[in-house]
């Protein structure tokens, strides 16, 4: 396909990506890229770094190389509706967008405080585009008495490492039993708990915030924890996670909910009864796709590397036939810097059920860890060690043992295999129940039945 | 292969035909992985390179060949006496964080680009003294002054030792290599050489812990963090290292870029006329005429399979980074120079935990002066093509670039 109609929704990193390559693999028709924001795709990553230490400018993370694209940018406008029937996206003005394909691609938001009230007090924040971003950098350049950080995922651990870095006194409070514990287990989580608490920072796991208390004048003062204490801070970041912005696909009659859009392996939609669509794809942050290195689990991977590598992909396959399309195979790989030591990991090590320090020292924060599932190399994390990172998604790739036995440099180890202590993966249908009706074959459906919304 | 006729590997090592290798680079990666009869193993595909220079079975302590043939003077080595390209993680990373703490970010940014008036300063110096003649040795009067000047003044070597420094550093790279027949005969010579180096080095030590300036070997005396400092072996060669590493790699690499360049008069022209090409030419070059060709110092520790191939425990391994950075199977066209290549992704600095130190610093230098070269000579000529070669299949580059100009232009 040479000409014809493509509307992309979503204008971040995996939508802009897409259009990029959909005019490199000689798509010469009308391409249209929605997007919610009043502002061209920019960068993420430096948001919860550099940008809040104020080493960069919150406007200097663009992607300038993703605009240039010829395609018509409709910035500042939401989505609100697909009809797969008549082929058409509904703005949220009102206006209706025809194609021929479409690539969904409209990403997460961050998950705000639940109470709104105390969510609207001054001193209360979130973190996912550049305003929230210049908000923070701002509130933590004011000098805050005391930052208090909910939740230790990447995002709420590395802005705790800003505020240390900036001299800031941090509270984090995380109801799992340590940091990052849902993307790299307990045993490294509590690696980086020692990180933590070894660079200052206040760390309360295994306690939630139960409130955000105001001065009485609308100003954050402090918060109430879950063990009944209580922390005094002007400042709070809503660090507990991401929403996949989904909901404008509610009635669409795609398998789309909180868990994200189901698609197959070459990005390809898939509807409420598990049919593979032909002209609606999915990328980045929404795509619930299955990967075969990981038993065909269906799985959404909120990583740079998953947007940019999933977007060709899909890309690729909207311009191509049935003949010619490519399965997004590429193993998962995602990096964070905090508190002076860059964490990297290749492959998914949640799923895992061993894991082993091969290289390195955990006590000197400098190791790379393997992880096992069932006798085979599933994952590996990397501290301070990332150029070693190649080698083990080969073996991860070659689906080699586990554990490893080679021999190699820096032997020393700190013992064998342990249990990786990984949490509980996500239900695929978590929030909503499938219900099927009909007898006749060619009248059997199922559908979507949603709880309530809170 | 018969035993009678020498192997493609072999040819490369003979100096008479270090004018070309290419033709032999491209023969050899018909076999990616391909045994010696010393052994050794030379591994030419650019994959396959990168493999090996990601993968923690792959050592670069020679301590670590272990076998009847091992000198014994080196395996006595404390790791304190071995610089850090021939150790490995964590002794390595120690160190090399050691060194670079006082060389680049995130300790000392500022210090490469610091260096750039003092470069250009230098550059402007050289090329004015070849002003007022019509025939100049690019190799003896620009491309080897300027990293010497360079790297002395980094790490705080009075200017009047330069020439003495020199020559130890031409004697030692000259004793390097691949091949474990004459190892040991070459390792000797190349320890009493260095054993000069190392004295004065050691005395220049003694006086900047006495006296610390603002030179790096003052930074690895006084040094002193969570994880203690160099040790007055470590600083010695550490120092060592970078002198060799630091001078004789970016001489070839700026005498590599002239000859290239006087050989397309079109791409000189280009090059006059967009003084900014000079960045992506530099790139193209480490990855067409590449100062270090080949890393002839790794170990496999256990059994490695690779493209088909079991390189065994124990084996000696040669990268061939030159081979890989011309394979068609990587990069398309290979044996065209073309300084606009969209993703120019070569092996000149290696890769891995040892990817080259120094890489900043030779960019840096080998973009002025080749800048300045361009811009300033009228009328350039080689005078012999090929001009004639060092004798070192690793740091390959030309004895002498004998070139005639109708003039130079003002600074």
């Amino acid at each position: 396909m040479t000409d014809g109609r493509i509307v992309i929704v979503g204008a971040s990193l995996a939508g802009a990506r897409a259009a990029g390559v959909l005019r490199r693999e000689g798509f010469a028709g009308s391409l249209t890229v929605i997007g919610d924001e009043r502002q061209e795709p920019y960068d993420r990553p430096p948001l919860s770094k550099q940008v809040l230490t104020g080493q960069v400018a919150p406007g200097h993370t663009m992607l300038p190389h993703l605009r240039e694209v010829d395609a018509e940018w409709l910035w500042g406008t939401p989505a609100a509706g697909l009809d797969m029937a008549g082929k058409q996206v509904r703005l949220a003005d009102g206006r209706e967008i025809g194609f021929d394909r479409v690539l969904l691609a409209t990403g997460t938001r961050a998950r705000p405080w639940p109470d709104e009230a105390e969510a609207a007090l001054e001193g209360v924040h979130t973190l996912r585009t550049t305003a929230d971003a210049e908000r923070l950098r701002a509130a933590l350049a004011a000098r805050p008495g005391r930052v208090l950080v909910l939740g230790a995922g990447f995002t709420g651990s590395e802005i705790a490492s800003v505020c240390r870095e900036l001299d800031l006194p941090v509270t984090v409070v995380e109801r799992g039993p340590a940091p990052l514990v849902n993307a790299l287990g307990g045993v490294i989580g509590d690696v980086a708990a020692a990180l933590q608490r070894e660079h200052g920072v206040d760390l309360r796991c295994g306690t939630t915030v139960t409130a955000l208390e105001g001065d009485g004048q609308g100003r954050l003062r402090g918060a109430r924890l879950s063990d009944g204490s209580t922390v005094e801070a002007d400042v709070a970041v809503v660090a507990l996670g991401s929403i996949r912005n989904v909901e404008w696909l509610r009635d669409s009659g795609l398998a789309a909910g909180v868990w994200g859009v189901a698609c197959d392996a070459g990005c390809r939609a898939v509807d409420t009864n598990g049919l593979v669509t032909d002209d609606v794809f999915v990328a980045g942050d929404i795509a619930r796709f299955p990967h075969p290195l990981y038993d065909y689990q269906f799985m959404t991977l909120e990583h740079w590397g998953n947007a940019v590598a999933q977007a060709e992909i899909a890309a690729h396959n909207m311009v191509s036939d049935q003949a010619h399309r490519w399965p997004h195979l590429s193993v998962p790989v995602f990096w964070s810097t905090q508190f002076g030591v860059n964490i990297k990991s290749v492959g998914v090590p949640t799923f895992a059920d061993e894991v082993v320090i091969t290289q390195g020292s955990v006590a000197e924060r400098r190791f790379a860890a393997v992880y096992g599932y069932r006798g085979r190399i599933t994952a590996a994390v990397t501290f301070d060690q990332g150029l070693w990172l190649e080698f083990y998604q080969r073996l991860i790739e070659s689906a080699a043992p586990f554990p490893p036995e080679f021999r190699h440099v820096d032997q020393d180890g700190d013992g064998g295999p342990v249990p990786a202590r990984v949490p509980e993966r996500l239900v695929a249908t978590a929030g909503a129940t499938v219900v099927v009706t009909g007898h006749d074959p060619a009248e059997r459906r199922a559908s979507l039945l949603h709880a309530p919304q809170s | 292969m018969t035993t009678t006729s020498s192997s493609a590997f072999e040819r490369i090592l003979d100096p008479s035909g270090r004018a070309d290798p290419y033709p032999l680079f491209g023969e050899l990666r018909r076999t990616p992985v391909a045994r010696q009869p010393d052994g050794t193993y030379v591994v030419s595909t650019y994959r396959e390179i990168v493999a090996l220079l990601h993968d923690p079975r792959v050592s670069s302590d020679r301590r670590n060949l272990g076998g009847p043939d091992t000198d014994p003077g080196a395996s006595g080595k404390e790791d304190g006496a071995i610089s850090f390209i021939g150790l490995d993680p964590p002794a390595h990373d120690r160190l090399r964080r050691l060194a670079m703490r006082h060389f680049g970010p995130p300790h000392s940014p500022g210090v490469v680009d610091g260096l750039r008036p003092a470069m250009l300063a230098i550059t402007t110096e050289l090329i004015d003294g070849i002003a007022g003649k019509r025939r100049a040795d690019l190799v003896d009067e620009v491309a080897y002054p300027l990293p010497v000047a360079v790297i002395c003044r980094l790490l705080g070597v009075p200017q009047e030792d330069e020439p003495q420094f020199h020559a130890w550093a031409d004697q030692i790279v000259e004793t390097l290599g691949p091949g474990e027949e004459d190892r040991a005969e070459r390792e000797r010579e190349r320890l009493a050489v260095a054993r000069d180096l190392e004295r004065y080095l050691g005395g220049l030590a003694e006086e900047r812990r006495r006296q610390p300036g603002d030179d790096m070997l003052s930074g690895f005396v006084t040094y002193r963090g969570p994880e203690g400092g160099m040790s007055p072996e470590e600083v010695v060669s550490t120092a060592v290292l970078l002198l060799i590493a630091g001078h004789e790699t970016t001489i070839n690499l700026i005498a590599n870029g002239m000859l290239t360049f006087l050989r397309d008069p079109g791409l000189l022209d280009r090059l006059r006329a967009d003084p900014g090409l000079i960045v992506p030419a530099v790139e193209e070059l480490l990855r067409y005429e590449p100062p270090v060709q080949l890393v002839s110092s790794r170990i496999a520790l256990d059994d490695i399979v690779i493209a088909g191939t079991t390189i065994p425990a124990g084996s000696p391994i040669v990268l061939a980074l030159a081979a890989g950075s011309r394979d068609p199977g990587h990069v398309a066209d290979p044996d065209r120079f073309d300084p606009c290549r969209a993703r120019n992704e070569h092996l000149g600095f290696g890769g891995g935990v040892h990817y080259c130190f120094g890489a900043p610093l030779a960019r840096l230098e080998a973009q002025i002066v080749l800048a300045e070269l361009v811009r300033r000579l009228r009328g350039p000529r080689l005078v012999a093509d090929p001009p004639p070669y060092r004798p070192s299949a690793v740091l390959r580059g030309p004895r002498h670039l004998l070139v005639d100009y109708e003039g130079v232009a003002p600074a």
